[in-house]
């Protein structure tokens, strides 16, 4: 079966329920130097939470910093939990990381548009560093109506520390998953996109991407080269999340106008921006 | 004995409002992004992202930076257009029992009296606020908010075509706020709001390029409560219309101290990106302030810390 989108046009997406949750912190990872995975109670945003869909999180009760920080929902389990999976790049996270349990975090959810997902075909999950945060949820949902053969899972990071659990996760899962590493550390010497290049394109595929723009814009290249419909995640920065702000601007694919990671996204259609 | 609820209402001209805390233009979208979060009905009123003529895109990214205790912003008028506004995003707002003002700009006196006299027509449109002040836009705004006579102009033009109460939003960004106002309250203006934000800018010291595409940008939230806070007292003082406040208002405290300066009214802005329910919360602790103090009126409030 050919996978296809049926996406809406952006800008139309009907409003989803929104929920803030003074939501209590259940659980602490450090996944490594300067990645954390939080674990929060937050039952109705877990119950209406969609894969690629993201939170907005208030780093501190203070007014510096200011404004919350966006990240993609990494899992959601029994109880009420999410997750996020992030790592330590400002002062913001910086603050989030020294939460401890039992301890409370103001968080904004789910938001946006998430992955779209149909059965029959096979799927490739790319993911490069902090990129694999929503790509766990996603394997998990696409278990539902896959066979685990149908489902790759390619991963790229600098260390193999910042990766090695999340491979773990998604093996655990029953699922084949391969790791690069910038520095040779696990697996290959190179980036998430060195897995994608012996691919051959004989079976239809989708391909779901989230990591750094240079790393995005290589896999929209080699999905289009074998045909195969590509979604990918953006990352930009954002204040409200709701579509108040018009901050997180990206330029259309016809270069006429902008869409927004907050509510068109942050989940498109690689044929939806312009890859610059 | 009983404890009575303090009267929240003011009215701004014609128009009355359940309570004086209103969304500020460009941080509440056109309402319906907050509709799961707030009770729009609780508003003093809700101002909707400024409107032209004609759709925007707006400036290129990256369009906000973040600074110490606020934000910098050139989003640069990204709006949907009159028509768009009108017919998708209008209808969401009828259904909300809270005056809805409209933000307008435009490049000419001709966009400003145009815009008027079509949304004149839509009864819903309980007031006009006239953007003169966004730094964002290379043409028309925030000129003519730093000219006195265009300033003149724009108001005398919108009053001419809009039959209930106008506002008119001032720029920090001149030497004398205090001038703007007064050619603006000659205008026939109901009623001046300010401060909108403050030109600023951010260097990214890793790439060495200006945070920002378009270099500057303004700046908002807490960090400029206290110029907005001066600009209110002085303005207070040197026109009879109604002053609305705006500037990094956080909490109800925040607002009570633009009260006591002389401000009618206020606005909360960029806290409504970092908490949607502030409004809420602000117009719950004017009450409760008011009712603490034994004051039976919110209007007993205005202006008091000008009282010798």
């Amino acid at each position: 079966m050919e996978p296809e989108i049926r996406n809406p046009e952006p800008g139309t997406q009907k409003l989803m329920p929104v929920f803030q949750q003074i939501a209590e912190t259940i659980r602490t990872e450090k996944l490594t130097g300067d990645i954390f995975r939080f674990t929060v109670k937050a039952p109705d945003m877990a119950a209406a939470a969609k894969p690629g869909q993201f939170v907005m999180v208030r780093p501190g009760e203070g007014l510096d910093p200011l404004l919350r920080r966006p990240f993609s929902i990494h899992q959601v389990a029994d109880g009420g939990l999410l997750q996020i999976l992030f790592k330590v790049i400002g002062k913001g996270t910086q603050a989030l990381a020294g939460l401890q349990p039992g301890q409370y975090m103001d968080i904004l959810g789910p938001l946006g548009r998430g992955f779209e997902y149909t059965a029959g075909h096979l799927h490739y999950l790319v993911g490069g560093g902090i990129g694999i945060a929503p790509l766990l949820f996603l394997a998990k949902q696409l278990l539902k109506k896959n066979n685990p053969s149908a489902i790759r899972v390619l991963l790229g990071a600098r260390t193999g520390a910042e990766i090695a659990m999340l491979l773990e996760d998604f093996k655990a899962m029953g699922l084949a998953a391969e790791a690069v590493t910038e520095d040779g550390s696990l697996g290959q010497k190179g980036l998430a996109t060195d897995l994608m290049t012996p691919l051959h394109d004989e079976h239809p595929a989708m391909v779901y991407a989230c990591g750094p723009y240079p790393m995005l814009r290589a896999v929209v290249g080699l999905s289009r080269n074998r045909g195969w419909v590509c979604q990918i995640s953006l990352e930009t920065i954002m204040a409200c999340g709701l579509a108040a702000c018009l901050g997180c601007a990206v330029q259309r694919a016809d270069l006429n106008g902008y869409v927004h990671v907050c509510r068109d996204g942050p989940v498109f259609n690689a044929d939806e921006v312009a890859w610059l | 004995m009983a404890v009575t609820q303090p009267d929240m209402e003011i009215s701004i001209g014609p128009l009355r409002l359940k309570n004086p805390v209103m969304s500020a233009s460009g941080t509440f979208g056109y309402g319906e992004e907050y509709v799961s979060l707030v009770s729009l009905h609780r508003l003093g009123a809700i101002i909707v992202k400024g409107i032209s003529l004609r759709p925007r895109q707006g400036n290129p990214p990256p369009r906000i930076a973040e600074t110490a205790c606020g934000m910098l912003n050139a989003i640069g008028l990204e709006n949907v257009g009159l028509e768009r506004f009108l017919s998708e995003k209008l209808p969401f707002l009828q259904g909300i029992d809270t005056p809805l003002i409209v933000n307008i700009l435009g490049d000419t006196v001709e966009d400003y009296q145009q815009l008027a006299a079509r949304l004149n027509e839509v009864d819903k449109v309980a007031a006009l606020e006239v953007n003169i002040s966004c730094p964002n836009v290379k043409q028309g705004g925030v000129a003519f908010g730093t000219d006195p006579d265009m300033a003149y102009a724009v108001t005398k033009g919108v009053c001419q075509h809009f039959k209930r109460p106008v506002i008119v939003k001032l720029s920090p960004n001149v030497t004398d706020i205090t001038e703007i106002a007064r050619a603006v309250a000659e205008a026939g203006a109901d009623a001046v709001s300010l401060i909108n934000t403050v030109l600023g800018m951010a260097i990214d010291i890793r790439s060495r390029r200006p945070k920002l595409a378009n270099i500057f940008g303004g700046l908002s939230g807490p960090a400029i409560k206290p110029i907005a806070l001066r600009m209110v007292w002085q303005v207070a003082a040197a026109v009879r219309i109604p002053v609305i406040g705006i500037g990094g208002i956080t909490t109800p405290e925040d607002a009570i101290e633009f009260i006591l300066a002389g401000a009618w009214a206020v606005q909360v802005g960029t806290t409504n990106f970092i908490n949607p329910k502030a409004t809420e919360e602000i117009i719950a602790g004017i009450a409760a302030y008011l009712a603490e103090h034994g004051m039976a009126s919110i209007r007993d409030l205005i202006g008091r810390a000008r009282q010798t």
